[in-house]
Order: structure tokens, then C-alpha cells, then sequence
């Protein structure tokens, strides 16, 4: 629990390295996101005048939201003391809520900037909910649960081989993760264009401790959305219940391992594509859901596939 | 119907302004002109006002003429331009509030570079103090059911400059863009009355930073016209040169920084580092990134080593090795094309009505350079090429961007290769006598029209710079129309017109 809190600035500075990178330029330290998150403590919060209490609590209660759902994937050891309490559709559920109260808080102080992105956030949402869920229905018509350890578990097995529903759950949730995460070519994270930003535009309005708080919780998102990725599709080295701490360190290893890849990718894909126009978003979460639902039908009509 | 020229001929022709004639007409002629610009048979170059006096520059493009038309008016008030032809009501609003001069008949009365923050009406006219109750800005009102307002700057995130725009939109499609500009207004007009040459020629270069040359080289051609200066070869090849690096630099620039706005940094670093290279080897050859200050009226203020030439050399020699794969990129990431296709339509009538200059009006199938038109040395000389597009979206912006900055590599070739020897300037004579003149000169974004009067001691007397901008501005309040509201960072990058040079 404590691991993915430490990790996830880490990850988003590495990303932000890469892409540095790979444009060429020096970029950040890749601990410059520990030290932005100290700094904005640090600083006060400008509220605005009409902001009501919603407005307040709002980043506390996505932190809290998404920092749950992260403790609640199986990072490098199935069975952590977290994973037992809930399944993926909790975590999509919790996701899902923190997004709800900050479209809430993107229209509460009422400019124009933050209705866009609340506007924009939910018809994104809209899709990308049910696409998510579909995608834990394939999977836990495969694992026979939707206990995140238990599918991990069951996917280290030798009874999962090769499945086409399998891959089409992959690809739609390296979408929903793109889509999720605001990066390009959904949202571009790193833009000074109001009228561009899609998560950027809801949180404009936050300062200080706050915007802190919605930072940490859009570092945790990526990481979680990797970890993901990683103990579903990718569960090699995941280490079991009962294992000695040998087992465990390399288990540690190699999630860390699997999360720089997962970086790097990111970081060139980012780079070789431009962000497509807002309308054509539905059109791309639209594709995922498809293959979301393709996927779960496979299922449905033979188990092997 | 009479043509432009025996409209002037019909007028009090005024002596000594050169190159192309002025002539104060009758309220009746003014108002036939009127007529004859709404019905798009000419094309309004500029608008400007004067102590109890109202000018209009006019072109002719189909006779290939332009000049100057004048109408007195003690009373301050003057036949509207802007009633029947849009192009002209900006550059009425600023006149009214530099000169009190109000246009009699126009739809909008609203203040333009004014905010009320002088402490004085009319500053250029008859001062008078400003009204103590401030009047709030009125936006022009868009009615429909559903309409959401989006006020966006003046202050914006980023470096840019200042400047307001009050979207209306629907959902996301935008249904109205209003613009508010004169947030970077410095008083240039005011600070050139009286002002000496040297003096007058640094205030010109520093009207729009970007286009420091172009100003630069259209203030001092209108001196070096104006009093008759014979400008030695290498100096007018000099200029030449600078402003062709200018343009170079800048569309680099711009064509990095419109893939940015489509979140496609790859360009914009790749095109930043060839940009960079320019300002680099401006700075090595001329002492000045931007080149500022380095053409005075009479020549150039440095002369050119041969060393300097090769470092320029060496530039386009590079340039002209790495920007084909930039190209390619631009031309092979579907992502990006996807964005800018068909983004941002500028209406081919549209641009002709408003005159837009430059890559605006050549995108939109506009074909119109005063390099060309109206050839100043040593273009005349030169062998260039001007591209012209029809599709009038972001990418033929674009692409007319690209053409341009192969065209100005040719040109700096070219100029390197046949550079004459000899002196970089000449002394300047006295004035003898009130002298005007009138010259057009193409900088970056299109062709800036200086008007200048020298008074009999050699000062200037008055000294209007119009940037293209001012007919560009209001073009992209009409091509924004119907696109949705997350594209209009990349249309205003496509046009990438001037606040500095537009607040004058």
C-alpha cells in the first residue's frame, strides 16, 4: 500500500524523462514530481470566492479513492494485505466515484474552463466505464473470479494459453488506460492551452495542498492502470502467497522492471502520435468497447477462446 | 465606373509624396471609393487619421496601382468606410480614439485601443480628459437557446501576448469569437510625432519584436523614398538578406509550433533547434538575434564580412539537408494531418475582401506579395517563387509556411552568391521641404504599410505603420466559426497574427 505511494511520482518522472528524451532535451530529474508534491504542500490555497465546501473536500476524497484502488492491485506479490478486501470492480467503482466528485468540483466554482473539461471528462467516462467493465467480465469469465489475485494467479497458470477474448481485453484496456490517464493522444498532460485540456481544465482552479492532493492522485492513476496491465496480462514474477523474501525482492524487481518498460512504451507513443480532435475520442474509447464486448462474446460462445 | 487612378486625378494631388500619388478629395469621391471598395473592385490597404484629416490607402489589384486618398475634416466627423465595407471599421474605432475622428454612419462605436486608462481622449487629436465614469465594454450578444460563454485571456497561460477573446459556443462548436485587443498599446504613433530619424527608425523596429526587420526596412524605405535617397547596391541586398532571414526564423518557428498546439512536440523541438541555428548565426553576422536596429534609413548599420557569409551559408546549407525530413514527419503522421485538414477554413472571398497579406491570404487562394507586386530592389532581380494555395485550412498555412522558407533559402542563396560590393549606406540629406511617402514591404505575416510625413526640419511629423495583422484579426473571428472550441489554439497558431504590432 505504502509501496505504490512511493513508486507512483517516481513513475510519472520517469515517463516525463523519457519523453524529454526522446524530444531531445534535458528534462526534469526524475524526482522533480516528489519535489513539486513537497512544494505545492508547502503553499497555501487560494480558493475562490464562491467555492463551496464540495470544492474543499474534493481532493481529499479522490486521493483517498484512488490511493485505495491502487493498494487493492496485486503490484509484485498476489495476496497483500490490501487484495483480499475488494475486486476489479471495485476498483473501477472507486475510480469511477473520484471522477464523479471531480467533474462535480471542475463545475462548482462555474468558469468556463472548468465546465469544458467536466463536459469533456464525462462524455470521455461514459465510454470508458463500460469498456472497463466489460474488460473484468472477460477476465474473470477466464479466471472464474474477479478477485485481482486470483486472476493473476490463475494467469501465471498453465491453463490460461493463448486466447484471442484475452488479447482484445488487452488492447481495450491499454486504451481505457490511455483514455483514464489524460494522456495523448486522449489529453495532453504536459499543454498551457486552456481550451485544450480535458483533466487539466477541471483542476485549474486548485492550489496548495489541494492541487497536491489531485496531483498524487492522477501519479497513482498511471501507476495503477500499469500495475494492471502488469499482474493481468503480464504476471510473470509475480510472487505467491507463502513465499520466502528472496521470492518477494525479485518479485519487487521485476515489477519494477515491468513498469519501466511499460514507461518507455508509453513515452514513445506519446511522442510519434499528435492529440486527435475531442471529437474524435468517442470514436477511439468506442473501439475499445467494442473489442471489450467482442471479447466477453468470445467468451460466451466458446471457453476456450 | 472610374478607375482608381482617375479617382486621384479627379482629387487635389498633394506634392512631394512619393512613390505613388496622394490626393485630397471631395466627401463625394470618398464616399464612390466607399462604394467601390464594398463591391470588392479594389482592396482597402490601410486607414489612418491625421489632425482633421481622414487617409485611405487604396489598391487597385487588377491594374496593378495603388495610392493615397485624403478627405478634410475640421468637424472631425467623416463618411463611414466601415458601414459597407467590415475591413475598415477597426481601423476607424482607432482612429476615433487616437483622433477623435468619428465615422459618421458605422455600426460600432465602441472604443478600440482605448480602455480608459490614458487619462485623455483622443491623445493624437485635440486632448481632451478622459470621462471620469468608466463604460463597460459591451461584447456583441449571440442569442440562441443552450449558449455558453467562454472568456479566455487577456492574460494566457504561456508566452504570448495579451489579448482577449469572448467565445460563444454551443457544446463545443463555437457560434461566435469576439475579439478585444489594445492591451499592449505603447503610443508609437504618439512618440514618432517630432521625433528625429535615428530615433523614429528604432521606435518603427520596435513596433512588432518578430518583425523588428520588417519594420525596420519599411520605415527606412519610406524615409530612403521620401527624400530621395539613392541607396548603394550592396545595402538594399543587405536588407534584403535580413529580411529573408527574419522570415526564415519565424515560419521555422511557426511551423514547430503549430504541430505543438496539436500536442505533436517532435516538430515543434526539431524545428525549434533548426530556428535556433538562424537566430544563432544572426546573432554571429549582426550582432542581434533578431537582427534589431540594423537597417537605418540611407542602408544598412554593419556591413558583412565574408566570414559572415559563410556562417549564413553553412546555416542554409544545413537547413536545407534537415528540413526535407521534417517535412515528411509533417506529411506522414496521420495523427497530425488528421488535425489540421480541413481545421480552421478561411473562406477564398473572405480573404480577398479583407486584403488579408501573407501566408493568410495565400493559403485562401489570395495572390498577393508586395515582393512581387510592387517589386522593391533587389527583388526585382531575384528569382523567387510565390506559392498559392486554395484550400485555406490550417495545413495550407501550413504548407505555404514550408513553400516560403524553401523560396527564402533560395533567395539567401542567392543574394550570398551575387552580393555587390561596395559602400553599406549613404548619408542622409536634409529634407527640403515637407516630404510624405507611402511604401509597402512584405515582412513575415504579410505586407506592412508605412506612411510617413517628414516635416521641413527633418523630423517626422507623422508616421503611421499598419501591420498586416489588422485585416488578419478579424479573419479569424470568421474562419474559428463552426469549429469546435478545442481547435482554436491551432487555428490562432496557423494565423500567428501580431498584438504588439496590431496595438500599435
Amino acid at each position: 500500500m505504502f509501496l505504490v505511494l512511493l513508486l507512483a511520482p517516481l513513475l510519472t518522472g520517469f515517463v516525463r524523462k523519457m519523453k524529454a528524451r526522446l524530444l531531445r532535451r534535458q528534462g526534469p530529474s526524475m524526482v522533480q514530481p516528489y519535489r513539486d508534491l513537497l512544494r505545492l504542500m508547502r503553499k497555501e490555497v487560494v480558493l475562490a470566492d464562491n467555492a463551496s465546501w464540495l470544492f474543499r473536500v474534493t481532493p481529499y476524497l479522490i486521493f483517498a479513492a484512488t490511493w485505495v484502488a491502487a493498494a487493492l492491485v496485486p503490484t509484485f506479490a498476489t495476496g497483500l494485505t490490501f487484495s483480499w478486501t475488494a475486486d476489479l470492480i471495485a476498483i473501477v467503482a472507486l475510480l469511477g466515484s473520484a471522477r464523479f466528485f471531480l467533474a462535480l468540483a471542475g463545475m462548482d466554482v462555474g468558469t468556463g474552463f472548468g465546465g469544458i473539461g467536466s463536459s469533456r471528462e464525462v462524455m470521455i467516462a461514459s465510454l470508458a466505464e463500460p469498456a472497463m467493465l466489460l474488460i473484468a467480465f472477460s477476465l474473470a469469465l477466464v479466471a472464474g473470479a474477479t478477485q485481482l489475485s486470483t486472476v493473476a494467479a490463475f494467469m501465471t497458470s498453465s491453463a490460461v494459453g493463448l486466447r484471442v477474448s484475452l488479447g482484445m481485453a488487452l488492447i481495450a484496456l491499454v486504451m481505457v488506460a490511455i483514455a483514464e490517464n489524460a494522456r495523448i493522444p486522449v489529453d495532453n498532460p504536459a499543454t498551457h492551452l486552456e481550451l485544450t485540456m480535458v483533466h487539466e481544465a477541471m483542476v485549474l482552479e486548485y492550489s496548495g495542498r489541494h492541487l497536491a492532493m489531485i496531483e498524487f492522485a492522477s501519479f497513482l492513476k498511471l501507476l495503477l492502470y500499469m500495475s494492471l496491465i502488469a499482474c493481468v496480462f503480464l504476471p510473470w514474477g509475480l510472487v505467491t502467497v507463502g513465499s520466502g523474501p528472496e521470492a518477494y525482492a525479485v518479485g519487487l524487481v521485476t515489477y519494477v522492471g515491468k513498469l519501466l518498460i511499460g514507461g518507455v512504451l508509453l513515452a514513445f507513443f506519446e511522442t510519434a502520435i499528435a492529440k486527435m480532435r475531442v471529437f474524435r475520442v468517442p470514436d477511439f474509447l468506442g473501439a475499445a468497447l467494442m473489442l471489450a464486448l467482442l471479447g466477453t462474446l468470445l467468451l460466451f460462445v466458446s471457453r476456450s477462446l | 465606373m472610374p478607375a482608381l487612378q482617375d479617382l486621384i486625378l479627379a482629387g487635389n494631388r498633394v506634392q512631394h509624396h512619393v512613390p505613388v500619388p496622394r490626393a485630397v478629395v471631395a466627401p463625394e469621391i470618398w464616399t464612390s471609393a466607399t462604394e467601390r471598395l464594398a463591391e470588392d473592385h479594389w482592396t482597402l490597404l490601410d486607414l489612418w487619421g491625421d489632425r482633421g484629416t481622414v487617409h485611405m490607402a487604396l489598391l487597385d489589384i487588377k491594374a496593378r496601382y495603388r495610392g493615397v486618398i485624403s478627405l478634410e475634416c475640421p468637424d472631425g466627423r467623416f463618411p463611414s468606410v466601415g458601414r459597407v465595407h467590415p475591413p475598415a471599421i477597426r481601423l476607424e474605432r482607432a482612429a476615433a480614439d487616437l483622433f477623435g475622428l468619428l465615422p459618421q454612419g458605422a455600426n460600432d462605436s465602441r472604443p478600440w485601443l482605448d480602455h480608459g486608462q490614458w487619462g485623455l481622449r483622443s491623445p493624437l487629436g485635440d486632448p481632451m480628459p478622459a470621462s471620469s465614469e468608466s463604460t463597460r465594454y459591451r461584447f456583441l450578444e449571440s442569442k440562441g437557446e443552450n449558449l455558453h460563454q467562454v472568456p479566455v485571456g487577456p492574460v494566457h497561460a504561456g508566452i504570448i501576448e495579451p489579448g482577449h477573446f469572448r467565445f460563444t459556443a454551443s457544446g463545443e462548436t463555437i457560434v461566435r469569437l469576439e475579439e478585444r485587443f489594445g492591451y499592449t498599446h505603447k503610443g508609437i504613433e504618439a512618440l514618432m510625432e517630432g521625433a528625429t530619424l535615428d530615433r523614429a527608425s528604432k521606435l518603427a523596429g520596435r513596433t512588432s519584436g518578430d518583425s523588428t526587420v520588417a519594420y525596420a526596412y519599411a520605415f527606412a524605405r519610406a524615409v530612403d523614398v521620401a527624400l530621395g535617397l539613392e541607396i548603394p547596391g550592396r545595402a538594399a541586398w543587405l536588407r534584403v538578406l535580413m529580411a529573408e532571414l527574419e522570415r526564415l526564423a519565424n515560419h521555422l518557428g511557426d511551423i514547430g509550433a503549430i504541430c505543438n498546439d496539436a500536442a505533436f512536440p517532435l516538430m515543434h523541438t526539431h524545428c525549434g533547434i533548426l530556428r535556433e541555428r538562424v537566430l544563432r548565426v544572426c546573432d554571429g553576422v549582426f550582432g542581434h538575434r533578431m537582427m534589431r536596429d540594423q537597417i537605418i534609413p540611407g542602408g544598412v548599420a554593419n556591413d558583412v564580412s565574408a566570414e559572415g557569409q559563410k556562417l549564413i551559408n553553412s546555416m542554409v546549407v544545413e537547413i536545407r539537408e534537415r528540413f526535407p525530413d521534417l517535412i515528411d514527419l509533417y506529411d506522414n503522421t496521420a495523427s497530425l494531418q488528421d488535425r489540421t485538414v480541413g481545421t480552421g477554413h478561411l473562406k477564398a472571398n473572405l480573404a480577398k475582401q479583407f486584403g488579408a497579406g501573407g501566408y493568410i491570404g495565400r493559403a485562401s487562394g489570395r495572390d498577393f506579395d508586395s515582393r512581387r507586386f510592387f517589386p522593391y530592389a533587389p527583388y526585382d532581380e531575384l528569382n523567387f517563387e510565390v506559392p498559392l494555395l486554395q484550400e485555406g485550412d490550417v495545413n495550407a498555412r501550413v504548407w505555404v509556411r514550408i513553400r516560403e522558407v524553401e523560396q527564402s533559402l533560395s533567395l539567401i542563396e542567392q543574394i550570398l552568391q551575387r552580393l555587390p560590393a561596395g559602400p553599406h549606406g549613404v548619408e542622409i540629406s536634409q529634407a527640403n521641404g515637407p516630404r510624405e511617402a507611402s511604401v509597402l514591404v512584405e515582412g513575415f505575416r504579410g505586407d506592412i504599410h508605412v506612411w510617413i510625413k517628414i516635416a521641413e526640419d527633418g523630423t517626422i511629423q507623422r508616421c503611421h505603420l499598419r501591420d498586416p495583422s489588422w485585416f488578419q484579426w478579424p479573419l479569424l473571428e470568421a474562419a474559428i466559426e463552426g469549429n469546435i472550441v478545442a481547435d482554436f489554439p491551432l487555428c490562432n497558431k496557423s494565423f500567428n497574427c501580431s498584438y504588439s504590432g496590431h496595438d500599435l
